[in-house]
Parts: structure tokens; sequence; C-alpha cells
């Protein structure tokens, strides 16, 4: 008896005399002030040593040496910048050169990566295993290897500037790297620089007309050639009618070297190179997935409507494909982006090379340095994976 | 059976422009106009990358000489000799030789006990895996560093070539583990404070380059330390890489976790297990057993990021080679390009051979689903 209404005694009170400790909430409130007391705790100890270690190494703190003077030279540059400039300004000579690299790099990449890509579902047996043998053998190998072959093994190995390799339209190419003739502007461009953007502005309007009446008749409108008509012909003809007032300044060879035009140089286009060949194979194998991952009736509808192959893979296939391919492409063009930084490896001036190479070793403020290019990262990627994510909102599937 | 053979016999056979290689031809080289011209445009590609890789390393190849003169001359392509003469540097760095057969001992090591692991009919996995990440880890590390049972120490400044770029992969990728296994469940936990941190970290690592985490790991893990505390070189860089790959390893590890249905963390719970059982007995080999792919390619992508190890002045095989390219006495014009082919054929071995196992997995384990 007594047993019993002990045990009846207990269950009832079980609820309100339970231990403190057991409730769920209360444990993961001290679970969680422990990881605080110990993220406070390490952090201090971090914080500490790293002031010590600094003081007794002699190494000032604090940003002030950004305004200083930086006395070294940059090889390539799209701001102005000499030995005499600040910290600062070699900062942004880098994030400039950073941003370069990689946005062209994602341009040919994307290109590159979507032609391998349909090129390895080609319906023709030769291209989709050349396609394949690309990708299989392009990313199995290290960046960093690919950049070296570019950069000492390939740009390295060209001849001298005398016996450059001329390349057709007055480009030449040799160890110091590719010399295109540069576009001089002469007094009339701005007239044709206009006609350019109303030749754009008109497209946008034709495009917008045009689609409005597709969708209120069904009658189709050659859009594209246009668009061409106003973008590039209309310019061209503006160009002639006021006497071609763009002109060409060719590279000449001047004692040991060329003068005039623009120069690529070697670190730039190995870089540029190895990261779009190398990216391109990834995206190649997200764009397969893509495509292959839009039902097979799809196309089948497309071409049983009378579409093209061209058109049903334009019109259907790939606007259906891209909501697949796009959150793995931005992982992708982030890659690129931080993969830049292997620059370092080659001597192209990008951001780490700069800042965390020569910079840090100058001024030997590495925990400052090394904190700002980390941001710069994280801003990069921030930025672009909020426009990307914008982008994929706009081409998601909109639904009733 | 007569009536069958009968009508066997009137069967006809198939018209022959549609079976055999002539209609495998005209249906997947030259079904259109543009079809042919693609084939044509393929064929001139093929055998322009065919012809020249043939050309440049057999046909005017150089395959004896011991130095680089032998392959100055006008026209010629892979220098070998070089490769022959560096074979043992860009394997074993600066191991002193007589002490290289400890390196060996333990390829053979870990080969006796991968094969039998990755191999899904052997039996007792169990003892297997605990050779594999309990033993002989312990092993290697006294056979690799010495200094006791009468080995010589061997510092790890003399480390390099293969030798380094699998030991860092290897111990970046199972230092990892049980960090990126707890990052993933954090950032599936319910406490906030723990989610944070948890995003925190991954979100920042995976958003910066690699090359940043190992300047820190170099330049501002020692700033970190208590002052006269030093660091071993190779071993702040596998701190960089672990951390690194504990990031990405934590996504792929979310993944897995997610896929894994409401039911078996319910049934679990219902069984009064605590959340450590419950993870360990009943949520994570299911959920790890899912995404061996991922962690597969996670593991390819850190075997070829080991090359980066070379900028914070450790030798590994990409370093090493790059280091003997720059050698005087085999100084010629295809030297680079040869010693980086041949880098980049071991690589790829690796590499590709690692993606075709995570290939068959991924296989086996769509088989097993589709049940």
């Amino acid at each position: 008896m007594a047993v019993v209404t002990s045990d009846r005694g207990r269950r009832q009170a079980a609820p309100t005399q339970a231990n403190f400790l057991y409730r769920p909430e209360v444990r993961q409130a001290i679970y969680q002030a422990l990881l605080v007391v110990l993220l406070l705790a390490l952090f201090y100890t971090l914080v500490h040593n790293t002031a010590a270690n600094l003081r007794k190494q002699n190494i000032a703190s604090g940003f002030d040496f950004v305004d200083r003077t930086a006395g070294f030279d940059v090889s390539q540059s799209l701001i102005a910048f000499n030995s005499s400039m600040t910290y600062g300004r070699a900062f942004l000579v880098g994030l400039f050169n950073t941003l370069l690299v990689a946005g062209l790099g994602v341009v040919v990449a994307t290109v590159l990566g979507f032609v391998i890509g349909i090129a390895r579902l080609s319906s023709n047996w030769l291209i989709a295993r050349l396609a394949t043998v690309y990708v299989e053998v392009i990313r199995n190998v290290p960046l960093l290897l690919q950049l070296f072959f570019w950069y000492f093994a390939v740009l390295k190995a060209l001849p001298p500037p005398r016996q450059s390799l001329t390349l057709p339209g007055g480009g030449f190419l040799n160890v110091r790297g590719l010399y295109l003739p540069a576009p001089v502007f002469e007094p009339g461009f701005e007239i044709v620089a206009v006609t350019i953007l109303l030749g754009m502005a008109a497209a946008a309007a034709v495009y917008a007309w045009a689609r409005r009446r597709q969708t209120l008749t069904g009658q189709q409108f050659p859009v594209l050639s246009t668009s061409l008509a106003l973008i590039v012909g209309m310019p061209l003809l503006t160009h002639l009618v006021l006497g071609s007032p763009v002109a060409f300044e060719y590279p000449e060879l001047k004692g040991f070297n060329f003068q005039g035009g623009m120069v690529l140089q070697p670190e730039f286009l190995a870089l540029l190179l190895g990261l779009s060949i190398y990216t391109a194979s990834f995206i190649a194998e997200i764009v397969r997935a893509g495509i292959q991952g839009v039902s097979k009736g799809q196309k089948e509808a497309a071409l049983a409507i009378g579409l093209t192959q061209g058109q049903s893979l334009r019109l259907v296939v790939i606007p259906q494909a891209m909501r697949i391919i796009i959150p793995p492409l931005t992982s992708q063009f982030l890659n690129l982006t931080k993969n830049s930084s292997l620059a370092v490896a080659i001597g192209y001036p990008d951001l780490v090379s700069v800042w965390s190479g020569t910079v840090l070793n100058q001024t030997g403020q590495a925990v400052e340095v090394i904190l700002v290019t980390m941001c710069v990262f994280l801003a990069i990627s921030l930025v672009t994976s909020a426009f990307m994510n914008w982008f994929n909102r706009r081409m998601a599937l909109v639904e009733r | 059976m007569v009536a069958d053979t009968d009508v066997a016999a009137k069967i006809e056979a198939p018209p022959r422009n549609t079976v055999g290689p002539i209609a495998w031809i005209r249906a997947n080289l030259l079904s259109s106009w543009s079809n042919a011209l693609l084939t044509v445009i393929g064929l001139y590609l093929a055998y322009q990358v065919v012809s020249s890789l043939i050309h440049w390393g057999l046909i005017s190849a150089t395959f004896t000489g011991a130095d680089g003169s032998v392959c100055t001359r006008e026209g010629a392509g892979a220098c070998w000799p070089f490769i022959t003469a560096k074979f043992a540097q860009f394997m074993y760095g600066r191991y002193p030789e007589p002490e290289r057969w400890r390196v060996d001992l333990v390829y053979l090591l870990a080969l006796a006990g991968l094969v039998p692991l990755m191999i899904p009919r052997v039996p007792g996995k169990f003892w297997n895996a605990l050779y594999v990440f309990v033993i002989f880890p312990i092993i290697a590390f006294f056979l690799l560093v010495g200094g006791v049972f009468g080995l010589l120490h061997v510092d790890t400044a003399l480390w390099g070539g293969l030798l380094v770029t699998l030991v860092v992969a290897t111990v970046g990728i199972a230092g990892s583990f049980p960090l990126g296994i707890l990052l993933a469940l954090g950032r599936r936990s319910k406490m906030p404070i723990v989610r944070w941190v948890s995003v925190g970290f991954i979100e920042f690592v995976r958003g910066v380059p690699l090359i940043t985490v190992l300047f820190m790991a170099s330049v501002m893990l020692p700033l970190f330390l208590p002052p006269g505390v030093t660091f071993d070189k190779l071993l702040r860089a596998l701190i960089g890489v672990a951390l690194f790959a504990a990031a990405y390893l934590a996504e792929v590890v979310r993944g897995g976790l997610q896929a894994i249905p409401r039911g078996q963390f319910e049934a679990a719970d219902a069984l009064g297990l605590s959340y450590g059982k419950k993870m360990a007995l009943i949520i994570l080999p299911q959920a790890l057993k899912l995404v061996i792919p991922g962690i597969v390619n996670t593991f390819i992508g850190l075997f070829k990021d080991t090359s980066l190890v070379l900028i914070i002045g450790l030798f590994d095989l990409l370093g090493i080679v790059q280091l003997n390219n720059s050698d005087s006495k085999w100084f010629s014009p295809t030297t680079a390009m040869t010693g980086y082919v041949f880098a980049g054929f071991v690589f790829w071995v690796f590499c590709f051979g690692m993606s075709r196992y995570s290939q068959m997995i991924e296989r086996r384990l769509a088989a097993s689903d589709r049940r």
C-alpha cells in the first residue's frame, strides 16, 4: 500500500520537482554559456599573446601604415601608381587587379564551360568524347600546376621580342607578353559612342515591343537581327560617315622591345588562361547536369511543335536548365575569384600578391594585413552570392 | 520447335544500313551536314593533340643523358632523363636516403589497410577501419618522424615530394573530420549561439581563399601562441588545411543530415537515447554513408589544393618539381614542361582514380536505394 501511494505521489509531483538541471532549456542555456565563455577565453588568450608577441618583436599595430609611402613599384595597374604613393593606394591597385582578372575569368570560363558542357551531350560521338577528355584531364590536375604550366612552360618559353610570333591583325606574342593594337580615339568619336548607346536603348525598346506583340498576337519579330543592326550597324555607319574617328596604334619593334599598342603581360595571360580553362571544366559538368536534369519530354515537345534543334535548346531546354545550373555556377564564380589569389605564385600583382605579399613583408603587420585580405574576399563573396541569388529568384519557376 | 525455326528463317535480317559499324558511323558521326562538319573539326583537333603529344613525348624526346645538355637541341621534346634522375627527390624530397625504406613501408602499410577497406566485398570492415584510422596513423607517425625505437629522427623540413602531398592531404582530411562533423551538427542545432558560431565559422572559411588561411596559419599562428612556443612548419600548414577542409566537410555532412528522414530522429528520441547516442548510433552512420561521394570529392579537392603549401615554403610534389626545374645542371628549354607533365600525370592518376571510385560508390548507393 505504502509503495503504491508513494509511487502515485511521485508521479504527480514529477513535473514540478524534476531536477532543475534536467530541463532541456536550462541545459541548452548552460551549454551555450559554456561555449561563449570558452570562445571569449580563446579570443582573450589570442589577443593577449599576439599583443605580447608584437611588443616583443617591436611591430606596431593599427592602420597608420596605410598612409605611409609604399616605395615599391607594381608591374601592372589600372590606376596610376608609382613607388612614391601610399600603401593604401597599393591596396587599391591589387584589389582592382584581382577584380579585373576575376571578372574577365568569369566571362571566359562561363562561355567555354557552356560550349564544352553542351558538347559533352552532343549526338556527335567524337565531339562528346573530346569534351569528356577535356573535362576529365583538366579538373583532375591542380590549378596551381596548370598556372605554372602556362606561365613557366608556355609563356616564358616563347621567343624574345626580336623573334616574336606574329598574329593576324597586327599583334605579336613573345616572352614579354601579348602585344595588341590599341585604339586611339579622335575627335568625333563621341558621336559614335552616343550612337552605340542609342542603338542599345532602341534595341531594348524593340525587344519589349516585340515581346508584348508576341504575347498578344503570337506574331514573331526578328529581334536579334534588328538589335544587331541597331547596336553594331548604326554606329558602324556613323563611324564611316564621320571618316573613321578611331585609329589603331600598332605595336612596333624598336630596339629590343615593342613600342606602342597595348600589352597583356605574361603573368596576366597565364592567370586568365589557367583560371578560365580550369573553371570551365567544372562549369561544363554543371551545365551538363543541368541540361540532363530537364526532362526529355520537354525537348521532345519542343521538337514536336516544330522548333528547330537550336531553338528548342535556346528557348525550352536552357531556360529550364538554368534553374538547376545557377546555384552551383555561383559557387564556381566564387571559387574562381578565390583561386585568383594564386596569382601570388606567378607574380601577377593581385590583392594577395601586393597586399599580403609585398606590403606584409615591408610592414610586418601580419594581423591587420591578413584580416583586411580576408574581409575583402568575404565581401566579394557576399556581393557575388547576393547578386546571383537575386538572379536566381528572377529565373525561378513562377508558380500560381 | 519446327515452327519456331521456320518463323526464324522467315525473319529477314535488318537492312544493312541500320546495323554494324557503318550504321553506327552514320548515326553518330555523319547524321547531318553540320554533324559531319563537326566530326571533321573534331578529327582535326584530336589529330593535332594526339600527334603533338606523341611527337613531344616519344619521337623527339630524349630518354638518356646525364644532364640538361642532351635536351637543348633544336626542336627537342620531353627531357625524360630529368625525371629519372630526380625521381627519388620527387617521391621523398630530402628525406635521408638510407631511411627511405621507412616511407616505403608506410605506403605499404597504408595500401594493406586501404585496399581491403575500399573493396566492398571484403569482410571485417570494423577492424579494418580501426586499423586504418587508429593503428596505422600511430605507426606511420613514429615511422616517419623517428626518434624512438632506434629510428633516426627525421626533421619535417627534410620531408618533400609526394610524401608531403600525401601527408598533408590525408592528415588534413582526417583532422578535419571530427571538427567538420561537429560544425555540421552545430549548424543544425536548436541552440542559437551554437548555430551562429558554426555558421559563422563555416561561411567565413568558405568565403576566403585557402592561401589566406595558409598565410594565417604560417604568419599569424606563431603570433597567437605564447611567446617562446614555436611550431613545426608542416604542422602549421596541417592546421590550416584541416581548418579549411573542416568547413567544406561540414557542408557535405549537413547535406547528409538533411537527407535523413525525421522519423529516424523521432524514433531515436522515443527510445530514450541521449543526443550523443542518437547521433552516434542512429543518425551519423546513415548520414555519413549517404555522403561518401561528397567526402571523396572534398578529398580530391583537398588533394589538389595541397599544392598550395609551396607558397608558404613547403615542398610538396609540385614544389619539389618547381624547385628542380630551376636546377642549372638540368637547364634546357623543355625541362620545365617535362617536370610539369610528370607532376600533372601523378596528380591526375590519384584524382581520376578517386573520382572513379566515388562514382562506383555512388552507383552502389543508388542501387541500394532503388529496392
